[in-house]
């Protein structure tokens, strides 16, 4: 569904993204893991459209994606780190800006807007203002923003930061479903146990390059551990990684 | 361009300033209030034919002649001034401290000096003036009062009092032993010798009511306010509503390429980039809404003005509508040229609220152009608000047609043009 080819992106002297390829199925969840500034960011925004990425392509459905209007940005839908709402608004009117952006409108908006904010557990909600929300409803409402438009690939930058546990497993529940309808997910984020819980398959970036495209147990078992057990993920991107501060 | 996005946009812009009780109170309120005092400042009230404030001015009159008396009695009559008379220490601490603009001291022997040197034959005695120096203005208009009240008084004592008698008499046998040209010396003997028998004339043939003038100013001064037809008096309030709205429209327009940089930061532009929407789309959103909320403010300012203060478009409506709609877009370019020239939302705010104050400072909202030196008003053509505050004082109490209407329109699309050019080629497009 998606596949991005030989991505590279530099700022100023700075490499970025070098090179980096890698697809997601439907239905399949893929982990994007990496130390900060290792390009994961960089990464999504070029898929998003937010950043023209210096070489390199990518591919929706297997047609290449290209400019600012391009239709198949329809079937991307981004689940940004920052909670991406107007606080001064409602729910409801958050979510019809935002599907408008996607040319939806009238009873097809509105339909949209109960089903989404039911999945996400807000329909109660829908027209209270964002400010009055908790931490955990503005995530949950932040998930909504990206699957409004029923997208087929879904990205997400780091979708739990700051939630309860309540939220995170609500969160967790709405991705297993989605994964189920057929959607593609890119999930990164820098809690192993959630990769460990959800990912089909997890992409390893360091330095603006991929380092590892495998499933968890094929990663676990790269690293020996002592007395035969299975390494956590955590072990595993320590030592992919290295133990270096990046910050 | 789809025009689902752009309409969405806009929808979402108009909620979120409506959202704002704050920006609402600012931008729709307090220009009203402002206006509203400026305007009861410069027109003195709503038909503008309240009396003007008086120059506080005190004469210490250390003469005690006739003429320096007379000087006084005239002054005190005079409609400019508001005249008292102090001791000449309380004077001079009056004049330090603000209570009083000018003292003027008439000097011992003033009169007397004064008389001599009308016919060219003494020293000129000197008024000494103390003036408040933040009052330039009225210090030059006191002078010109006094030099006519001075004249008047001299004149007359010279030509019909005893004062004028008496050195009438000394200034004779000065001249006749001065060393002056004889020629000049026998036609100016000539001029006293008829002078005394102007003095010494048959009171029987004076009419009754004749009593000496002096030299007074020589022809009177009609005036007429051009406004826009002769029994449209001046409304003050016309320009004061003009200026104010377009200094908070242009805050509010400011403030929303303010709010652009805070969505950038609160990571919306990721949203809006991530959409499959033209980048013309999503400035042209932002632009027609800010135009929306500019036109409101001003026609919502106006509309005010038009109700409680009478003010009339007595110019072309069109014309009026016109500089609206271009002040408007004009503002909202200018909120767009922030939002993409802003590194953050901080040091934008505090650059453009210098540059709105500068723009409105110099565009005259505040006080007219034409106080400024002539450099400098040259100068503010190159300020938008400039021909907007002009537009609209020539579209209401001016009364100036549709013609006035058409540079004004011009010159602000212009500025509105070139805005958003730089705004588009500027913008900071890529997030991530």
């Amino acid at each position: 569904m998606l596949t991005i080819t030989h991505l590279h992106k530099t700022f100023g002297p700075t490499v970025a993204v070098d090179d980096v390829s890698f697809g997601v199925e439907k239905g399949q969840l893929v982990g994007l893991l990496g130390p900060n500034g290792a390009g994961k960011t960089t990464t999504v925004s070029m898929i998003a459209g937010l950043l023209t990425p210096d070489r390199g392509d990518v591919f929706i459905g297997g047609a290449r994606l290209s400019g600012d209007t391009d239709p198949k940005k329809r079937k991307i839908g981004i689940v940004p780190q920052d909670l991406a709402l107007y606080d001064e608004l409602s729910a409801r009117r958050n979510l019809r800006f935002f599907g408008a952006l996607y040319g939806l409108s009238g009873a097809a908006l509105e339909a949209a807007i109960a089903s989404t904010l039911q999945l996400v557990g807000l329909a109660d909600r829908i027209d209270d203002l964002v400010k009055a929300y908790s931490g955990g409803m503005k995530r949950r409402l932040n998930l909504a923003a990206g699957l409004l438009h029923d997208p087929d690939i879904l990205l997400l930058d780091e979708p739990t930061v700051g939630v309860d546990p309540q939220s995170r497993n609500a969160i967790f529940e709405n991705l297993e479903l989605l994964k189920s309808r057929g959607k593609a997910l890119l999930y990164t984020t820098h809690y192993m146990e959630e990769v460990e819980r959800l990912a089909d398959r997890i992409v390893v970036v360091d330095h603006g390059k991929v380092i590892a495209d495998d499933t968890l147990d094929a990663l676990q078992s790269r690293v020996a551990v002592v007395g035969g057990g299975k390494a956590t993920l955590e072990s595993v991107f320590l030592t992919l990684t290295g133990r270096s501060l990046r910050d | 361009m789809s025009l689902i996005p752009l309409l969405a946009m806009v929808r979402k812009d108009l909620q979120l300033f409506f959202s704002d009780r704050r920006s609402v109170i600012v931008s729709f309120v307090v220009p009203i209030a402002i206006a509203s005092f400026f305007g009861s400042i410069f027109s003195g009230g709503a038909g503008g034919n309240s009396e003007p404030a008086r120059i506080a001015v005190a004469i210490i009159d250390h003469d005690g002649t006739a003429i320096s008396k007379a000087i006084v009695a005239d002054a005190q009559t005079d409609k400019n001034l508001k005249v008292s008379m102090p001791e000449e220490n309380d004077a001079r601490e009056a004049v330090k401290g603000g209570k009083i603009t000018v003292a003027i001291v008439i000097p011992s022997g003033f009169g007397d000096a004064a008389g001599q040197a009308l016919f060219g034959g003494g020293e000129k005695p000197s008024l000494s003036l103390f003036y408040d120096p933040s009052h330039g203005i009225e210090l030059a208009m006191v002078r010109g009062v006094m030099t006519e009240h001075v004249m008047t008084a001299v004149s007359r004592e010279m030509f019909g009092g005893a004062q004028g008698r008496k050195l009438i008499d000394q200034t004779v046998p000065q001249v006749q032993s001065s060393t002056m040209a004889e020629d000049q010396k026998k036609l100016l003997l000539e001029m006293l010798a008829s002078v005394q028998k102007f003095y010494d004339r048959e009171p029987g043939n004076a009419r009754a009511n004749d009593a000496p003038r002096g030299i007074t100013m020589p022809y009177t001064v009609h005036e007429e306010a051009m406004t826009s037809g002769s029994n449209v008096a001046y409304n003050g309030y016309a320009h004061s509503f003009a200026g104010m709205a377009i200094q908070f429209l242009l805050f509010a327009m400011a403030n929303i390429g303010v709010e652009m940089l805070l969505e950038r930061q609160r990571g919306l532009w990721v949203r809006l980039r991530s959409a499959p929407v033209s980048k013309v789309t999503l400035l042209l959103g932002k632009a027609i809404s800010g135009t929306v909320i500019s036109l409101l403010i001003l026609l919502v300012s106006f509309a005010f003005a038009m109700v409680v203060f009478k003010v009339r478009i007595q110019g072309s409506v069109t014309g009026f509508i016109g500089i609206s709609i271009a002040c408007a877009v004009m503002a909202s370019t200018f909120g767009l040229l922030i939002a993409a020239l802003g590194n953050s939302p901080a040091t934008a705010r505090g650059v453009t609220t210098l540059a709105v104050l500068m723009m409105v400072m110099l565009g005259g909202a505040w006080v007219p152009t034409f106080v400024f030196p002539a450099w400098l008003q040259q100068f503010t053509l190159l300020v938008p608000v400039r021909w907007a505050v002009d537009g609209l004082d020539a579209m209401t109490w001016r009364g100036i047609g549709i013609t006035g209407a058409l540079m004004p329109v011009a010159v602000l699309a212009g500025f509105a043009a070139v805005f958003w050019t730089i705004a588009a080629t500027r913008f900071r497009w890529d997030e991530g």
